[in-house]
């Protein structure tokens, strides 16, 4: 295992191109303005769409009438939920797939948040398109607003659906048992080992809490935007922002119910996607609208529209019965978590029961998680998806647990640390996890024992266990080019610099340096069939299918050495980027010497490869925060950070101490920021990015890094995930901080500074 | 349909003159008429700083300005930034220093920090982190930002590119900064 912070440039040291820094091949595009976003294609004769959203959170629709919109000159085509075939020709599936997100895209029967799209108008201008849209008539019937968990699972709620019942299951995965009942629960999942009871019979001191999360969006600063062509009697081609190519060409043909070979999707540049763009909602509309204009449509969505229409991620309650021993051993664990998965059921609630305490060993536990639909957007994955809320609950109790058992809270957590073989919750045994290590970095680092300096102050540790599968596809082509150099092709959005992390191992595999690799991201014709981007799966995944890739180039090219040397392929080796003959070792090529005569000897060389064996694996992710709170006002001041990753291998280190210091912004945010504000109504009030607040670069301090590397063994390199851990612990290290500095414990979020000075009036009132 | 104006205006050092109307923006009419899609759209009502270009020498959001206001007017945009002679040192230091994960937010942000730099190639991490805070990134932490800007600062310091970066937009001179800090 080796350690670098962050004034290192090399990592491990164990290899020639990981580890070291490259400038990404992609990287002079997006500084000089040239690089292409989903709102940055325009076909010739493109028209642009526009979205009707409800008004209301909840209501019936009786009626549209379009004709005075199709009626006003520069409109082209106007669409609605009747265009969409799946919904003509299917019932609503509440269990998920292309026809609930086709009546997400655009409602039939019933809205189910403000913002719900209904209808859609294609004119020859975005503002014709806008007057459009207040010409179109709904008749609404408006049904009373189920606002939130808390209502929706009172005795006597409002339901949003007719046909759902809750579905009880006791193993994370499973399809559930239907127990009949009509509710807004959509599913009730109970996982379970040991004796709970028993558990906190043998404890000395028990804790129990609440814990509460608002609803919260992913923040990607580019909206929604796609272009969609559709050549009648021919193929579709949709040009759009989103992280999984292969994942909008299935929906887009299944919700319009032609052949996938129909459809085409070329990905743009993704301006952000964090989970919230692995889900679309344009693209079957632009593709009608497209169809019944026979005009290219354009579609990009308004800030607004990205905060009231798409999904952010759950608002929860979890509460939490926790029990030690004095010598800080955890006896018994019960939860009990309710997740908003807004207008349909989906929301991460699995995410969050497995995560939780994940990295503990605890023999008794018993967690019940509640997925449960109320009027706001449907939820999409946001980073770790569940995983910040319940490590905000957990990471919160075990906290404040350390401090009644008087113990150091670093040092409760490596008692009770789950090493390999230990069984989770999930009853799956850890494998190969580094969990104490990491654990044990944090505790030695400077920032843990450094001196707080002053009154009002405090300091927050927790940890983020983040639970990995990987695994859905990925694949790899390489091209060698006459000169030495190669050309990756793969089909893996890049949401943050995988390309180069991608190439960079390529190189590795092939004696390049980086640069003489040349990757790009294709559309869905050019490149094997690849998964989203999503589960900090990608530099692992596709990173392997590229390295098989790799593996078949160099074979290919030992044969050719071979032919060359008049000797059998198996008598070439490949040793630090050249070719050797094993009969006589004077005969060498180096990769660029044989990449020039490839066409002498056969032709080109073209390798492709995929690999969905999965396997990247659970990882610890961890953060120190040190505030400075003003107890006249309550803001927080956020003096020192320091934030931990086990990545198994950096590829490129600078852009693995990116995700760390993103994810950190992001969970800082949902600590103290960010939250959506609602009208009696469902309306939200916010829907601004100046009401809806993100932290600014004046909010933070520079976000200090560790990159531990504890290497995989499932990766040839020893590569993990890097992209979504670091967003769990930011949310109890800051409730921490925040809690020590004050002396009382925060457990709701965001932390404000309204709620801060309500705490310290509590505290003194206690005096 | 709304009537168009002819206006008359200089981008990125040459004179452009465009038809828009009166209700699109000045970044409408940069993507949509000019087809200058560099300048980014992250929020269109001020809040997010995607769309930052210089303006008079002032920096503004784009979104907030109307296309007719253009009129005589001179423009920097990103594409405006580097020079035949390469990137500026701002993008260079951004490539350097990992500065840009999904990249949306880094037009604005180099535009942004180069009327910084301009007038104060020396500014701290603090005045940097005041000076950029109507940019905001969701990937970075701002982290490698701001030291991207700190390394750029120097660079221009050592007489990099900043004698040619300040004529880029006519503007650049020590007594704009009161306008900037209003």
């Amino acid at each position: 295992m080796t350690i670098t912070s962050d004034k290192d440039t090399a990592t491990s040291g164990k290899y020639k191109v990981l580890g070291t820094r490259p400038i990404r091949q992609d990287g002079i595009e997006k500084v000089t303005g040239a690089a292409r976003y989903g709102a940055d294609i325009t076909l010739p004769g493109t028209l642009h769409g526009k979205i009707l959203r409800s008004p209301h959170a909840h209501a019936r629709i009786r009626s549209i009438d379009t004709s005075k919109a199709e009626a006003l000159p520069g409109v082209m085509a106007v669409a609605t939920s009747k265009d969409l075939p799946i919904i003509q020709d299917r019932e609503l599936n509440l269990a998920g797939g292309p026809r609930l997100f086709a009546e997400n895209d655009l409602a039939d029967k019933k809205v189910l948040y403000k913002g719900h799209a209904v209808a859609a108008v294609a004119a020859t201008s975005p503002h014709i398109a806008e007057e459009a849209l207040d010409l179109i008539a709904v008749d609404y019937e408006v049904l009373p607003t189920v606002l939130g968990w808390r209502e929706a699972m009172k005795d006597g709620a409002t339901l949003l659906h007719d046909n759902l019942t809750e579905k009880f299951s006791e193993a994370r995965g499973a399809a559930g048992e239907d127990t009949g009942t009509k509710s807004n629960i959509s599913s009730h999942l109970q996982l379970k080992m040991g004796d709970v009871e028993q558990g906190f019979k043998e404890a000395d001191s028990v804790l129990e809490r609440e814990y509460n999360t608002q609803t919260v969006h992913q923040g990607y600063i580019e909206p929604f935007a796609c272009t969609a062509q559709w050549i009648p009697e021919g193929r579709l081609t949709i040009w759009t922002s989103t992280q999984g190519i292969f994942g909008v060409r299935g929906n887009v043909a299944a919700i319009l119910d032609i052949p996938e070979s129909m459809v085409k999707i070329v990905p743009m540049e993704i301006g952000g996607g964090f989970g919230g763009k692995g889900t679309g909602y344009l693209e079957p509309v632009a593709a009608i609208l497209s169809k019944k204009s026979g005009h290219p449509i354009k579609m990009v969505m308004s800030r607004k529209e990205v905060f009231e229409g798409t999904g952010p991620s759950s608002g929860t309650s979890i509460t939490v019965k926790i029990g030690a021993k004095k010598d800080g051993t955890i006896t018994a664990a019960k939860f009990n978590m309710i997740y908003e998965a807004g207008a349909y059921p989906g929301s991460p609630m699995v995410g969050g029961v497995t995560s939780a305490v994940s990295a503990y060993k605890i023999d008794n536990i018993l967690i019940d998680g509640y997925d449960v639909v109320c009027n706001k957007p449907k939820t999409a994955a946001y980073r770790a998806p569940g995983h910040p809320q319940s490590a905000f609950a957990a990471e919160s109790a075990i906290d404040e647990l350390a401090d009644m058992l008087g113990m150091d809270p670093m040092d409760l957590r490596l008692k009770n640390v789950a090493m390999e073989g230990d069984r989770a919750v999930t009853g799956v045994p850890h494998a190969h996890v580094g969990l104490k290590e990491v654990m044990e970095v944090m505790k030695a680092h400077p920032h843990y024992t450094a001196p707080l300096g002053g009154p009002n102050r405090g300091r927050g540790v927790a940890i983020g266990y983040r639970l990995n599968g990987g695994g859905s596809g990925s694949s790899a082509t390489i091209n060698v080019i006459a000169n030495g150099t190669v050309s990756l092709t793969t089909g893996s959005i890049d949401l943050s610099g995988t390309r180069v992390a991608i190439a960079m191992q390529v190189a590795e595999a092939l004696g390049l340096s980086a640069e003489d690799v040349t990757p790009q991201v294709v559309d869905t014709d050019s490149v094997g069939w690849t998964g989203g981007s999503g589960g900090s799966r990608i530099t692992f995944d596709t990173g392997r299918a590229a390295i098989a890739a790799s593996q078949l180039v160099i074979d290919q090219m030992g044969a050719r050495a071979a032919r060359l040397w008049e000797v059998q392929p198996e008598d070439v080796e490949f040793t630090d980027g050249t070719f050797i003959c094993t009969k006589n070792t004077n005969d060498q090529f180096s990769f660029k010497e044989l990449a020039g005569k490839l066409m002498t000897t056969g032709g080109p060389v073209t390798c492709s490869a995929m690999d969905s064996q999965g396997g990247v694996g659970g990882a610890l992710a961890g953060n120190i925060f040190d505030v400075e709170v003003d107890p006249e006002t309550g803001k927080v001041d956020i003096l020192r950070s320091t934030v931990f990753l086990d990545i198994g291998q950096a590829a490129h280190p600078a852009y693995v101490e990116g995700q760390m210091q993103g994810g950190t912004l992001q969970g800082i945010g949902w600590a103290l920021n960010e939250e959506y504000f609602f009208t009696d109504e469902g309306v939200m009030t916010n829907s601004s990015l100046l009401d809806y607040r993100m932290p600014t670069s004046l909010d933070l301090p520079m976000i200090d890094t560790v990159i531990i590397e504890y290497p995989n063994p499932r990766h040839p390199y020893g590569l993990r995930g890097a992209g979504e851990h670091p967003i769990i612990a930011p949310l109890p290290a800051m409730a921490n901080a925040v809690g020590r500095a004050i002396g009382s414990r925060m457990l709701t979020l965001p932390i404000t500074p309204g709620s801060i000075i309500e705490a310290i009036k509590e505290r003194d009132a206690k005096k | 349909m709304a009537d168009k104006i002819h206006v008359n205006t200089t981008i990125n050092d040459t004179e452009v003159d465009f038809l828009c109307e009166s209700r699109q923006s000045l970044l409408e009419v940069l993507r949509d008429v000019l087809g200058m899609t560099g300048t980014k759209e992250g929020c269109n009502d001020g809040n997010c700083g995607a769309c930052t270009v210089y303006f008079d020498g002032r920096i503004v959001d784009s979104c907030c300005v109307l296309g007719v206001e253009a009129q005589g007017s001179t423009i920097l945009t990103i594409e405006g930034v580097a020079s035949p002679d390469g990137l500026h040192p701002l993008q260079q230091a951004f490539l350097e220093e990992a500065a840009l994960q999904c990249g949306i937010c880094t037009p604005g942000f180099i535009v942004a920090a180069k009327s910084l730099l301009e007038r104060e190639p020396d500014a701290d991490e603090a005045r940097i982190r005041h000076w950029l805070a109507g940019n905001l990134c969701r990937c970075t932490g701002y982290d490698k930002i701001i030291r991207a800007v700190l390394k750029a600062g120097e660079v221009m310091n050592q007489g990099g590119d900043a004698r040619k970066a300040t004529t880029a937009a006519g503007a650049g001179a020590t007594d704009q900064r009161d306008v900037y800090n209003d």
